[in-house]
Order: C-alpha cells, then sequence, then structure tokens
C-alpha cells in the first residue's frame, strides 16, 4: 500500500515536470497573445482617447478595396506557390530517394540545405543580385546577345515567387521523401506487372501512396509562404502586395495596433480555412498527415 | 498439352558474380512447376527474368512458342505474386483486383463481374470494400492471387508467397493454393525454399543450387530417386556419412562404420539414408537388407513424426531412424540395443 502511493506520487512529479513547460509555452506563447489579440482588434480610440468595444477595424479591411485585393491576392498566390513548390520537389524527392544512390543522395541533400544555413535574408539579397536589371543574368544575356535591353524581373511578382518558392521548396521535399522511402518498390513493379503506363504508376500508385507526406509538405509551405514577409518586400517590391506588408504597416508605420490585430486575425481565419478546405478536399485526415 | 514456358540455356551475370547459370527447363501447360532452392541460389533472379522485370545475359524465354526478347513486363502473358504480396495499401480490396482491368481499359460492369467472380473463387466474396490493412495474412495472400489471377494470365508466377505466413495457416494454403491451381488451370511456376510446400503442391520440381538446376523431375522421384548428392540432402530428413575407405564390397564411413554394400559407385565419397528407409527388426530372410545393431540414445517424440536417435554399434556414427507410431514399438526405451536393416537400393551414395 505504502510503496503503491510512493510509486503514485513519483510518477506525478515526473508528469508535471514534463507537462509545466508545455502548458507554460502554450498558454503564455501561444494563448494569451492570441486572446490578447483577438480583444484588441475590436477596441477603437474613441474621442475622449478611451478604448472601447467597436467593429470598425473590420469595417474598415471590408470597405477598403486595397485590404482585401491584397488579402486575395495573398491566399491565391500562396496556394499557387504551395502548387508549384510541389511541382519542383516531388522530381527532386522521387530522384533522391528512389533513382539515385544513398551516397549520392545524401551529398545532394546536403546541398539542398545549404541555403537554409545562411538564413532568408541573405538568399533573397542574393537573388536581388541574380535577378535585377544589372544583375547577373541581365548581363549574361545582353553579352551573349539574346536581348539589348535588360528584362525587368525584380520587383515583380515573377522575383517575388521565385524568392518564396526557393525558400520553402526544402519543406516539401522532405515530408514526401519520408514517405517514399517507405514505398516499397515492388509496388511500382506490381503496378507495372498489372500493364500499367508511367504515368498511371505515377498517378494511381506514387503520388497517392505519398499523400501524407504530400500534404504535410503543402501544409507547411502555405504556412511559411503566406506568413513571410521578407521575399515579398524585398523581392516583390512596391508592386507585389503581400498581407504581412499590410499587417507591418498597420502596426509600425500607422501605429494603429488594434488594426493590425484584426489584420493579423484575418490571415489566421483564412490560411486556417484554405488548410481546411484543402484537407477536406484531398480525403486526409491532420493526424495521420502529423505522424 | 503443349509446352507453355520454355527456358533456354538461361544465364544471368552480375558484375562480379552469376545469379543463373545455363539454366535449361520446360513447362507443361496447366502444370504446376516448382523451383526450390535455399536462399541466395538465384531462384529469384531466375523469376524476375521470366517476368520481365531483368534482363537475361544468355539464353532466351519462351513463352507460347514466342520468344520474350526486348518485351517489357507490362506486356509479358504472366503475372507475378511478389514474395511481400505488394497490395496497394491506399485502394480496398476490389479497387486492387480491379487494377489490372482497369488498365486494359474494360467496362466498368465487365470489371465489377470479374472482381466479384474472383472474389468469389478466392473465398472473400463480400470484402470488396474493404481495407487491405484490415485484412488478415491469408485473406492479403488471397487478393494477392486473385488480382494476378483476374488478368487471366498464361503463367501465375509466385514468390514464396507462403514465406510471411505463420506455420499453421502455410500448411493450410499451400493445400488451398493447389486445389484453387487445379481448378482454374492455370500454370503455376511457383518458387520456394520450403520443399514441403514444393512437394505438396507440384507436378514438376526443380531444386536449384549455385545458380544451377540440380535436378527436375516429380516430388516423388525427387525424394525416391535423388541424382546428386545435394539433392539427396536437400529435400527430405537424411542421415549423411562421409566414406573413409572401401574394402571389397563394403565402404566404412569416417566414424568407423562398416557397411556391406555390393555394387556400390566406386567414385561416391558421401552416403545417405532416410530415416524412414531404416526398417526395425528385420527379417532374417530378407535379401539385400543390409543389417546391423544400434543403441537408442535418445528418443525425439513429434506424433507422427517421431525419431530414433541411435549410435551405430561398433562406430561412432550417429543414426536417426523414423519411428512408427503403431503400438508395436511402445516398449522401446533409451538405452536399448536394437536390430536395423536398410534396402541396399535405400542406401545412396554420390
Amino acid at each position: 500500500m505504502n510503496s503503491n502511493s510512493n510509486n503514485q506520487s513519483g510518477f506525478n512529479i515526473t508528469f508535471y515536470l514534463l507537462i509545466v513547460p508545455v502548458l507554460i509555452w502554450l498558454i503564455f506563447m501561444i494563448v494569451i497573445p492570441h486572446v490578447e489579440m483577438f480583444i484588441s482588434s475590436f477596441l477603437v480610440e474613441d474621442d475622449m482617447g478611451d478604448m472601447v468595444f467597436s467593429f470598425a477595424n473590420y469595417i474598415e479591411f471590408f470597405s477598403q478595396k486595397i485590404y482585401w485585393l491584397t488579402f486575395v491576392k495573398t491566399a491565391a498566390y500562396s496556394v499557387g506557390v504551395t502548387i508549384l513548390a510541389f511541382i519542383i520537389a516531388f522530381p527532386i524527392a522521387f530522384y533522391l530517394t528512389k533513382v539515385t544512390s544513398k551516397k549520392n543522395a545524401g551529398f545532394l541533400m546536403v546541398l539542398l540545405l545549404i541555403p537554409l544555413w545562411v538564413g532568408e535574408l541573405v538568399t533573397v539579397y542574393g537573388w536581388m543580385v541574380l535577378l535585377g536589371d544589372h544583375g547577373v543574368i541581365n548581363h549574361a544575356l545582353i553579352t551573349i546577345g539574346i536581348i539589348n535591353e535588360p528584362l525587368n524581373m525584380l520587383y515583380t511578382n515573377f522575383s517575388m515567387v521565385v524568392g518564396l518558392l526557393y525558400m520553402s521548396m526544402l519543406f516539401m521535399v522532405i515530408p514526401v521523401m519520408s514517405t517514399l522511402q517507405s514505398m516499397d518498390d515492388s509496388l511500382i513493379e506490381a503496378a507495372c506487372d498489372l500493364g500499367a503506363s508511367k504515368w498511371d504508376i505515377y498517378t494511381k500508385i506514387i503520388i497517392p501512396y505519398s499523400m501524407p507526406g504530400i500534404t504535410s509538405g503543402a501544409i507547411i509551405v502555405f504556412m511559411l509562404v503566406i506568413g513571410d514577409y521578407l521575399a515579398p518586400n524585398l523581392l516583390g517590391g512596391k508592386n507585389s502586395l503581400w498581407f504581412t506588408e499590410q499587417i507591418y504597416n498597420s502596426f509600425l508605420q500607422t501605429f494603429n495596433w488594434n488594426e493590425g490585430a484584426a489584420f493579423g486575425f484575418l490571415l489566421l481565419m483564412i490560411s486556417s480555412a484554405i488548410i481546411w478546405l484543402a484537407l477536406k478536399l484531398s480525403g486526409q485526415k491532420l493526424e495521420k498527415v502529423g505522424s | 498439352m503443349g509446352k507453355i514456358l520454355e527456358v533456354k540455356n538461361l544465364s544471368k551475370h552480375f558484375d562480379d558474380f552469376t545469379a543463373v547459370k545455363k539454366v535449361d527447363f520446360s513447362v507443361e501447360e496447366g502444370g504446376f512447376f516448382s523451383i526450390l532452392g535455399s536462399s541466395g541460389c538465384g531462384k529469384t533472379t531466375l523469376l524476375r527474368i521470366i517476368a520481365g522485370f531483368q534482363q537475361e545475359s544468355e539464353g532466351e524465354v519462351i513463352i507460347h512458342g514466342q520468344s520474350m526478347k526486348g518485351i517489357p513486363p507490362e506486356k509479358r502473358p504472366v503475372n507475378i505474386v511478389f514474395q511481400n504480396l505488394a497490395l496497394f495499401p491506399m485502394m480496398n480490396v476490389g479497387q486492387n483486383i480491379a487494377f489490372g482491368l482497369k488498365r486494359k481499359k474494360l467496362k466498368a460492369a465487365e470489371i465489377n463481374f470479374k472482381v466479384n467472380e474472383m472474389l468469389e473463387r478466392v473465398g472473400l466474396n463480400g470484402y470488396e470494400n474493404k481495407k487491405v490493412t484490415e485484412l488478415s495474412g491469408g485473406q492479403k495472400q488471397r487478393v494477392a492471387i486473385a488480382r494476378s489471377l483476374v488478368m487471366n494470365p498464361s503463367i501465375l508466377l509466385l514468390d514464396e508467397p507462403l514465406g510471411a505466413l505463420d506455420r499453421k495457416l502455410r500448411e493450410h494454403m499451400k493445400v488451398e493454393l493447389k486445389l484453387l491451381q487445379k481448378e482454374i488451370g492455370t500454370t503455376f511456376v511457383y518458387i520456394t525454399h520450403d520443399q514441403s510446400e514444393a512437394l505438396v503442391m507440384s507436378d514438376q520440381v526443380a531444386v536449384m543450387h549455385d545458380g544451377q538446376f540440380e535436378q527436375i523431375d516429380t516430388p516423388r522421384n525427387l525424394y525416391k530417386n535423388p541424382k546428386t548428392a545435394f539433392v539427396a540432402g536437400f529435400v527430405g530428413d537424411t542421415n549423411r556419412f562421409e566414406i573413409e575407405s572401401k574394402e571389397g564390397d563394403s565402404i566404412i564411413t569416417q566414424g568407423g562404420w562398416k557397411l556391406k554394400l555390393p555394387n556400390h559407385s566406386e567414385a561416391a565419397d558421401e552416403l545417405y539414408i532416410r530415416p524412414e528407409a531404416l526398417i526395425l527388426n528385420p527379417d532374417n530372410n530378407l535379401n539385400d537388407v543390409v543389417q546391423f545393431e544400434v543403441t537408442i540414445t535418445t528418443i525425439l517424440f513429434d506424433g507422427s513424426n517421431t525419431k530414433l536417435s541411435t549410435m551405430v554399434s561398433g562406430s561412432n556414427e550417429e543414426l536417426l531412424i523414423s519411428l512408427p507410431q503403431n503400438a508395436q514399438f511402445d516398449s522401446i526405451e533409451e538405452g536399448h540395443k536394437l536390430n536395423v536393416g536398410v534396402h541396399s537400393d535405400d542406401v545412396k551414395c554420390f
């Protein structure tokens, strides 16, 4: 009886020791800031300088065309970049897991990781050097004589998408690789034996099999892209309005924190809604994708 | 019935070794042909060459009188059941079986009909919408076989399909597979390392060793009249002795056992006697029976498979003897001496 209760309390202490950091993190870093942001998004300053409850921040968003146009564009471009990331990352993941030797795959993986080591800011500046009017690519093309005038690549939607893809693509490669690694090659042979063409093998066997990896990769890429600030701001320039810039402006240009909070909340809502919709459409479950 | 599959002088070289060496055989239409060999003997390579997943280095595979040279796996009239079954986990049972038919672009109604017919044949009616992961080992087995059979192949290749099952289920599936093959009449080429699977199911068995066929024969002949030492040692239980020297019509083993064996081959250096070839308390007047005395060291009771472990008197040789489970020998105990005989034809020398 005695030893039993000792055991019980021993278990409790370990349990609390493990759970407390998690709870502290969740409450102070996630729950409180979001509740605070949620509350402050419904507050505006009245004529007396007091904070009062109001929908004005949200009404402002819907009444100003520029805000919700930026909002829709950000969401649409994020979906597009996610799809492009899949189109680029899937062959890479397939090559690394199923085609090349293990030794080669390790080396190529390191090459893929290098851009992550230097940080997003540096890679974004790298792209600016490459894509600028007097940048490496334009200079090379003019020297060869393919073009006479420099191509306008930097500060366009194109350069922004390139930057976003470059920064997020790896997060698609890795989860897809891990599901492909678990796939038995005999599945491909069995499909081949049953008369499947190459196209059938990709669309009916390999991609459906790696769907959990693709979905988790897509969620990560989408979240990174929709919430990114550097690439749209530096590579997209003034033409490429990104919703994070609107949030930034509310907080730090106009110092309207309540409006910024409302915008932040709207971004959280749309990204959650798009992920929910994508999971529903692809028939994937979040629990399965996470594992 | 003609020959459906002919393999002619087939070899497969890899960088530093030869997996298949000059293999030559043919299979009758509707037959059950097994290739028996331990792992690494080249049997899987041979099967993959027939299926078209690997290219032969020399020789030829002929199906229905037609050379398969350069024909890709999806165009060959063969289907394969993989060792690990390779069922598609993201599809249900019906979709798995329908996969090949859909690739043939058959009409939905026809596919449906064939899938149901096949499910019935393998005893899985009503399982169409089950997930593959919900099935037991034996059921998965049947789905894999159904998925290949529904394609109506000329030859069904099976790569140790029972390997992953537990013993009891394997015994059961063995019989089931044999009956299924008889019923549908498709030619089966079956590879296995389990001699009992090969012997029970096959019309013809090829014993493969080190990339070569040692012997192609009916199961009964393989067991009764092995042509090489490897076959004698590999198929069935046996007692093996190394021959030390010969004196006239007698043979002396390394353990010092002297056997009177007329007309033995001069070149032989190994001797094989099956446990069940030994006769307990033989009649003294029997012709051609070599007789000797043994001392029982242990009784290895295993139901109908019970054996006596004995020492041959006057020597150092151990000898396993099958003990029939009839009341006649109930009184036998450890330490007893026993007269034993063996028909000289049942002593195989190589």
